[in-house]
């Protein structure tokens, strides 16, 4: 630790702080535009100039290290002003400087209200400029479909390519020309290839960068602004979402340094026009064959009369990617108290068993976590498009010093360096029996860490693959006193919420890929699930948001809410139970889930026993206390159920390992729904077959 | 300086590969870059392959270029457009640089854009026959020149327009052309007549320590008046003495003051003169210019050839045997310098004085019978050999130059 002085006050910081830090931690303000947490110092902008008593000229704090400091004559500690008149006066010329080439169109620039240049100007820049001549005009570029430039407006900070070069691994972004000439681009205006790229318009201090989709529709401060969390993969980045009346208008990442630190992928932000197209917004009946508008009480009335007519063991209920835990706990206590055990939450067949333990099916090292592993193994994922913050957390890690990374499973472009172990379940049990050299790696390895993923167990052979990576965990010792190595990376937001409450099949009874087949089931119940195809014959009660795939086999459809619409509970891939809170109202007649189904079973006659979102939770806890625990991971065994796993019977088969994300931007209802999903869906399809030739 | 851009789609060329010749330059280059550092060979690599590709970047050869340092396009793009010396549009097959800076100004550079502007067209357009194209830049640091261009590798200088359009004449028709000058001068040497540095004594070393000789001799003269009116008053004063005793002491003690005033005048003189050293103190090691072997054989002297020398002595010491002695082996090499069997007046020279004898050279000359700056002025090229292999010296003798350093010595001992 160090000692400081900074505007007369003593602060102690460790020495490895810049000045700009510890001049924060001495709660003095400093101006910036370049510097950014998260990324390298450029120290370009020069607004964060401070003064150090006894050095000639003012200093870019950002970029000065509280250990360059030199104590006073006798040893008395640095001190550094802010609020000097040389601190003044050398920011008010830094901001003359940026203003001078920066175009006055605050009130058609869509930053205005939210501009750093902006704020900062009003806080220390000056009331006119001395500048005469004409400002330097800059050509547009084209980027992408998700970021719109206004060149003009680019005082160069460089946030945007630093941040495409190290947190997205994808150095699209760069600077052409110099000095005055200086230009922000891709190569020859490729669009951004990174998953995360509209995140450079968050980073833009200045209007430059802006989201193309969201342009010229609404001033932040005319938006009630909601913080939530995102259901679009089971990371559950923090977000907060931004609405007008009753419309989402954008979605914005919130800091949550266990999560998503402050990125968000593409899919979660801008998936905002599919919260309005293809919605559902009224009840359907099928009638000869055509779905017709109908009444929630002729939607009931059929429903009442299918359930009716079927035993339990015909009844069967399916759900899918999106549900909160609220409806999923509501339809488990519907049906059973219809006395139905034909449940089940995974639509992909992946071989996930509460039965086996908790940690069984939770990402047990954390996303956090990730940092502190020696060694990874990533089995049957692309975490770069099933958890596209899982894989920016492994880039940070590989970014502070590469740790030996294995992939097994498909060959792709991970942004990252790592080794190519194989393509199937016989390279993970070369693995388990040792004679794979990168066993010796992971056994070597104090924390190693394996990545399962649900391509690994989506298969015939889930289990044994299951029990193979439980048994390679065990050998490495992956499971330790202090550390967690076993971790299932999850595709879906609901999923983990739905093990949680033990929506899968009872005893005897049917999952999910035998309730699709051929007549096994007279009537099936599916929430929200889409991504499962049910064969003709049964009568199907679909209740969800979007007319997709479950709506278009529906029989009787019953419109619900989307995530933005509800207050929810979502568990997301680590265990970390998360609340969504209600942004906007479901259009129509559509009606928040758990209400439906509390209607539903009034009518069906097994009538739910709570008439609130309040009591409804409150038995909810009290049946599954690790879910009162918000914003918490309810620590679990994670030897035992590695143990448990390890134990599952099943041979393996030699089928390699694929991703079960066939299309990263269309991986849900809502998504499919947007058109900018569509349009970004094509070019990464476009630029696929390019790489491809 | 302007917004630099690739060419237009329609001049770049389909396709671009590494020629045999670069590939293997490539190799070489980037195995002097630590492994993982290749990105560092991108301005080389782009230099050379733009002097592969007709003085200009395409497109292909840019992603050529980052293909094979495994750098994303854009960080190679970024490089291209950064540096104004990689063009990135076709140039002519002479490309011209004019300097457009203040001196080539004001000798007359507007009147060579002219001419360019005639002959070849715009700036950055190529001529229509492919042969020129050209760009204003900056100060080539050729301004003694002025004016100037460069066209391609080399600088042209002095121009006028009849010149400056004979020589793009025979550019275009291949013909040799002077590089330089265009009006026939020598690099930067003067227009016409030399006007400065004419004086011939300039050359001939006898200006060396004549600024201080100045100083001295001034100094002598004002010492020599001074005693010239001090007998003078002293004979004044011996007339006045027949009468008066009393003026006689009076003034015996006026002229002892004055004495002492002398003393301290002369004192405060030594005080402020330099200190005597040697003339040429520091110097010794510096061959003096008009030694150099091709000024000498200018003047008709025998240049000497100290490496030949060497490469004799090492022959003749080869043939000796191994464990001769020093003296046999300067004896191989050389001739013993005449002894002298004790000092002159039994007063040996300082011989430390000159620069390069220590204490334990001295005794050992000492012991050669050596003890005057004279006798190691008189040395030739047989004693310096010998002395300079008994003392395993090789070399160091001529180095330091202690036959010049004697002869100076042995002159101003003389003076003295």
């Amino acid at each position: 630790m160090t000692k400081l002085i900074v505007d007369g006050k003593e602060i102690d910081v460790p020495a490895e702080y810049t000045l700009l830090q510890a001049c924060e931690e001495a709660g003095a303000e400093i101006p910036r535009f370049c510097f950014h947490e998260r990324l390298s110092v450029a120290g370009n902008c020069r607004m964060c100039l401070v003064e150090i008593k006894g050095a000639p000229k003012p200093i870019a704090s950002c970029a000065w290290g509280v250990r360059d400091c030199r104590p006073g004559p006798n040893g008395e500690p640095p001190e550094i002003s802010t609020k000097s008149p040389t601190v003044k006066k050398a920011r008010e010329g830094v901001m003359e400087f940026l203003l001078i080439n920066h175009p006055l169109d605050c009130p058609i620039c869509d930053q205005g209200g939210e501009c750093d240049l902006q704020d900062q100007a009003m806080a220390y820049g000056v009331d006119s400029t001395r500048f005469h001549e004409n400002k330097r005009a800059v050509e547009d570029k084209y980027i992408g479909p998700l970021v719109k430039t206004w060149m003009n407006r680019c005082i160069h900070c460089t946030r945007c390519i630093r941040f495409a070069t190290e947190v997205a691994g994808v150095p699209d972004l760069g600077a052409i020309g110099r000095g005055e000439d200086m230009e922000i681009t891709t190569y020859l205006e490729k669009a951004m290839g990174s998953e995360l790229q509209s995140c450079v318009a968050d980073l833009c201090p200045v209007g430059a960068l802006t989201s193309k989709p969201y342009a010229y529709t609404a001033r932040p401060w005319e938006m009630t602004k909601t913080e939530s969390v995102d259901v679009m993969d089971a990371v559950g980045s923090a977000i907060r979402v931004d609405s007008r009346g009753r419309e989402v208008m954008r979605i914005l990442p919130r800091v949550n340094e266990a999560i998503n630190e402050e990125w968000i992928t593409d899919k979660t932000r801008h998936i905002v026009d599919g919260l309005r197209r293809q919605r559902l917004d009224k009840p359907y009946v099928r009638e000869n064959g055509k779905l017709r508008p109908a009444s929630w009480q002729e939607a009931f009335a059929a429903i009442a009369k299918a359930v009716g007519g079927a035993s339990p063991e015909r009844i069967g209920a399916i759900v899918g990617d999106l549900p909160a835990v609220e409806e999923i706990y509501a339809l488990k206590e519907l049906m059973t108290a219809l006395g139905v055990t034909n449940l089940d939450a995974r639509q992909d067949g992946a071989a996930l068993d509460p039965a086996l333990g908790r940690s069984s099916y939770l990402f047990n090292s954390t996303i956090e976590g990730i940092e502190e592993a020696d060694a990874i193994l990533i089995v049957g994922s692309n975490p770069r498009i099933e958890g596209s913050l899982v894989n920016v957390r492994i880039r940070k890690r590989f970014r502070m010093g590469p740790p030996p990374i294995g992939v097994i499973g498909e060959k792709a472009d991970l942004t990252y360096d790592y080794d190519y172990l194989g393509a199937g379940p016989d390279t993970l049990a070369e693995i388990v029996s040792g004679k794979h050299p990168f066993a010796k790696v992971l056994a070597e390895a104090e924390r190693p860490l394996i990545i399962l993923g649900q391509g690994a167990l989506m298969r015939e052979d889930g289990a044994a693959i299951m029990a193979l990576a439980a048994k390679a965990a065990e050998k490495v010792g992956a499971v330790t006193d202090d550390w967690n190595g076993f971790s299932v990376l999850h595709t879906a937001a609901a999923r983990v919420g739905a093990l949680d409450l033990g929506f899968v099949p009872g005893e005897g009874a049917l999952d999910a890929k035998a309730m699709a087949g051929e007549s096994a089931l007279d009537v099936i119940f599916l929430l929200g699930a889409d991504e499962i195809d049910i064969a003709p014959g049964a009568f199907v009660i679909y209740q969800g948001t979007h007319g997709d795939r479950g709506a278009h086999r529906a029989d009787v459809i019953l419109p619900g809410a989307t995530y933005t619409e509800k207050s929810g509970t979502f568990v997301n891939t680590e265990g970390r139970v998360q609340v969504a809170n209600r942004a906007a109202f479901p259009p129509g007649d559509a009606r928040e889930d758990w209400a439906i189904l509390r209607a539903l079973s009034d009518v069906l006659g097994h009538k739910l026993p709570f008439d609130n979102l309040a009591q409804l939770r409150e038995k909810l806890y009290a049946a599954y206390p690790h879910l009162a625990a918000i914003d918490e991971i309810a620590p679990g065994d994670v030897a035992a159920a590695v143990k448990a796993a390890a134990k599952l019977k099943g041979k393996p088969g030699d089928a390699p390992f694929v991703s079960p994300v066939k299309d990263f931007y269309l991986t849900n209802p809502i998504a499919r729904a947007s058109a900018i999903m569509a349009e970004c869906s094509a070019l990464a399809a476009g630029e696929s077959r390019e790489a491809a030739e | 300086m302007a917004v630099r851009r690739l060419a237009p789609e329609a001049v770049q060329p389909k396709e671009f590969s590494f020629t045999p010749q670069t590939e293997a330059w490539t190799k070489e280059l980037v195995a002097k870059y630590p492994q993982g550092r290749q990105a560092s060979a991108v301005i080389p690599l782009l230099w050379r392959v733009q002097s592969d590709c007709g003085g200009w970047l395409p497109q292909k050869a840019i992603e050529a270029v980052s293909e094979r340092l495994e750098m994303p396009y854009i960080r190679v793009y970024e490089v291209a457009t950064f540096y104004t010396m990689f063009n990135l549009e076709p140039v002519g097959k002479f490309y011209v640089q004019m300097c457009g800076t203040t001196p080539c100004m004001l000798r007359g550079s507007n009147e060579i854009r002219k001419v360019l502007e005639e002959r070849v067209g715009p700036q950055q357009s190529v001529s229509e026959d492919g042969m020129f194209s050209w760009l204003e830049v900056e100060c080539l640091g050729a301004c003694c020149n002025a004016p100037m261009v460069q066209i391609n590798d080399d600088y042209y200088e002095d121009l006028t327009p009849e010149n400056f359009n004979k020589l793009l004449d025979d550019l275009a028709a291949g013909k040799k052309v002077n590089i330089g000058s265009q009006a026939g001068r020598k690099s930067s040497e003067p227009e016409g007549d030399v006007k400065t540095l004419t004086d011939p004594a300039l050359y001939d070393g006898s200006v060396v320590g004549s600024w201080r000789k100045r100083f001295e001799e001034e100094a002598a003269q004002r010492a020599a008046e001074e005693k010239a009116k001090a007998e003078q008053e002293k004979a004044d004063k011996g007339k006045g003495d027949a009468g008066k005793g009393e003026t006689k002491a009076k003034s015996e003690a006026k002229s002892e003051t004055k004495a002492e005033a002398e003393v301290r005048k002369v004192d405060k003189e030594a005080a402020v003169a330099p200190k005597k050293g040697h003339p040429d103190a520091g110097r010794a090691t510096e061959r003096p210019v008009a030694e150099a072997p091709a000024q000498q054989k200018a003047a008709g002297e025998e240049p000497l050839d100290l490496e030949a020398e060497d490469k004799e002595i090492a022959e003749k010491l080869a043939a000796l045997h191994k464990d001769a002695s020093p003296e046999d082996k300067a004896n191989a090499v050389g001739s013993r310098p005449k002894a002298l069997k004790k000092p002159r007046k039994d007063k040996p020279d300082d011989l430390k004085k000159i620069n390069g004898i220590g204490p334990a050279n001295a005794d050992k000359l000492h012991n050669l019978g050596i003890y005057h700056y004279d006798q190691i002025a008189q040395w030739g090229r047989p004693e310096i050999r010998w002395v300079g292999q008994f003392l395993s010296f090789a070399g160091r003798i001529d180095r330091e130059d202690w036959v010049g350093q004697a002869k100076t010595l042995a002159a101003s001992d003389d003076k003295s």
